[in-house]
């Protein structure tokens, strides 16, 4: 078993789908910051079998965990302050996200036109389906 | 200010008031000749289409305004890297409204975004072209009277035909419109559109590969081109692209009062022999869709109170 120390401060994103931790490191920008941050991957799960985590040691404000919900609605969140657990929050699916979703369509008008932000809409909320506001295709993350 | 940008920014009553505006400027042409004088139309197409760029261009004639554009992107400032948010903020200083056509998905919702005038989207790659959609329930309602109450066979490409798209998005939303879907199985309407638009607006459809044994169910038979490139092999090719192909034969099975719609370019999904059928109504399409884009023109301009 790999342990991993405890947090003082800081953010645990649990129940990501096993595999995916490294987009959401991305989404986050997270190698923009100078934290500490553990990635697991594959840890047992008894509800998922297999899941990925993520902790990260840094001031709770810092981190926009806002938009994870976007990217996978399983995801849940444990605020940390002075070593132990402040919250612990299921994500809403928020109604719009900007620059965090990227659209994959080839077809779209955000492939070539400069500086225009990356936009989707909550379109399906029970199936937690987003559409690219200008070409309307799902967001897909592979 | 509104924009044009997907069949579906108008409510249901708009549409059938648009549509009534049009039906009005059928009828009295003359009352409508000067209403846009002063006015211009840019005409900015990405892409070649010139039954569309010229639709457009004879409904602002008509209307008494002027027009001004360009018809590919190599003769547009896009050729030197321009966006399309900065080619609109200059062409809203040119012109009073706009018609844009680009190749690129989602292009027409840019411009909209950015631009000081009115904004119709010309189509967009695959994805929307509402005043096609304008033209063909112009075309239904002229030839039927009605909207609702009807059943509309969609023959051919209903997977990647984006006109057939947002025709029945458009249509579902009147009473008892019933859709029999005629296409090989490969080109059968995409999962999201029996599911999120039929399924979930409760909508009678029958999907099937046969249209002569359903030809005299049909009020609307709207006529789509089966593409060879669409296929997965040449042998499937040439086993069913007879079956989609109407003639005088088909025809024969056809009710009276049933009219066949096509948005053209047609190749040989319809032969020529059915064109003198009264019931071919595919060339009067081409004619209702100058008079919906001049009742467009003129609500998007906010110019109806000068009709006299």
């Amino acid at each position: 078993m790999l342990n991993i120390s405890g947090l003082y401060e800081g953010v645990v994103i649990d129940h990501i789908k096993a595999g995916g931790a490294m987009n959401i490191y991305e989404y986050l920008n997270l190698e923009e910051y100078d934290f500490t941050v553990a990635i697991i991957k594959n840890a047992h799960s008894n509800k998922m079998g297999k899941k990925d985590i993520i902790k990260i040691e840094g001031p709770l404000e810092t981190i926009n965990i806002g938009v994870l919900g976007a990217l996978d609605p399983n995801i849940t969140v444990n605020l940390i302050k002075d070593d132990k657990i402040i919250a612990k929050k299921r994500l809403d699916l928020p109604d719009t996200v900007t620059n965090v979703l990227m659209c994959k369509n080839p077809r779209c008008i955000t492939s070539i036109e400069q500086g225009l932000p990356h936009k989707f809409k909550l379109t399906d909320r029970e199936h937690g389906i987003y559409r690219c506001v200008y070409c309307e295709s799902k967001f897909k993350d592979k | 200010m509104r924009h044009l940008i997907s069949p579906l920014d108008f409510t249901k009553e708009e549409i059938d008031s648009l549509l009534n505006l049009g039906a009005d400027i059928m009828n009295n042409s003359d009352k409508y000749a000067h209403v846009c004088d002063g006015k211009k139309l840019a005409t900015c197409f990405y892409e070649p289409s010139t039954r569309t760029r010229l639709s457009f261009e004879s409904a602002m004639l008509n209307l008494g305004g002027k027009v001004l554009g360009f018809s590919s992107a190599q003769s547009s400032s896009a050729a030197k890297g321009e966006s399309v948010a900065d080619t609109i903020r200059v062409i809203s200083c040119f012109a009073d409204i706009c018609a844009i056509r680009h190749p690129k998905e989602g292009a027409p919702s840019v411009a909209a975004m950015f631009s000081k005038i009115p904004v119709i989207n010309a189509g967009d790659g695959g994805h929307n072209h509402p005043t096609q959609t304008l033209t063909d329930l112009m075309t239904i309602k002229e030839k039927k009277g009605r909207l609702d109450n009807i059943t509309v066979g969609m023959c051919g490409d209903l997977k990647f035909g984006r006109t057939v798209h947002s025709l029945i998005n458009a249509l579902v939303r009147y009473e008892n419109v019933k859709f029999i879907l005629i296409s090989p199985e490969e080109l059968k309407i995409p999962d999201y559109l029996r599911k999120e638009v039929l399924d979930a607006n409760n909508i009678e459809y029958i999907e099937t590969s046969e249209l002569e044994e359903n030809m005299h169910k049909l009020d609307i038979l709207y006529m789509t081109r089966v593409q060879r490139e669409r296929f997965f092999n040449e042998e499937d090719y040439i086993r069913l692209k007879d079956s989609f192909i109407l003639d005088e034969k088909k025809m024969q099975y056809a009710r009276d009062d049933m009219f066949v719609l096509h948005p053209l370019p047609r190749v040989n999904e319809i032969s020529v022999d059915v064109d003198n059928d009264k019931r071919a109504v595919y060339f009067d399409q081409v004619q209702y869709g100058v008079y919906v884009r001049m009742a467009l023109i003129l609500r998007l301009l906010e110019l109806e109170d000068k009709v006299k």
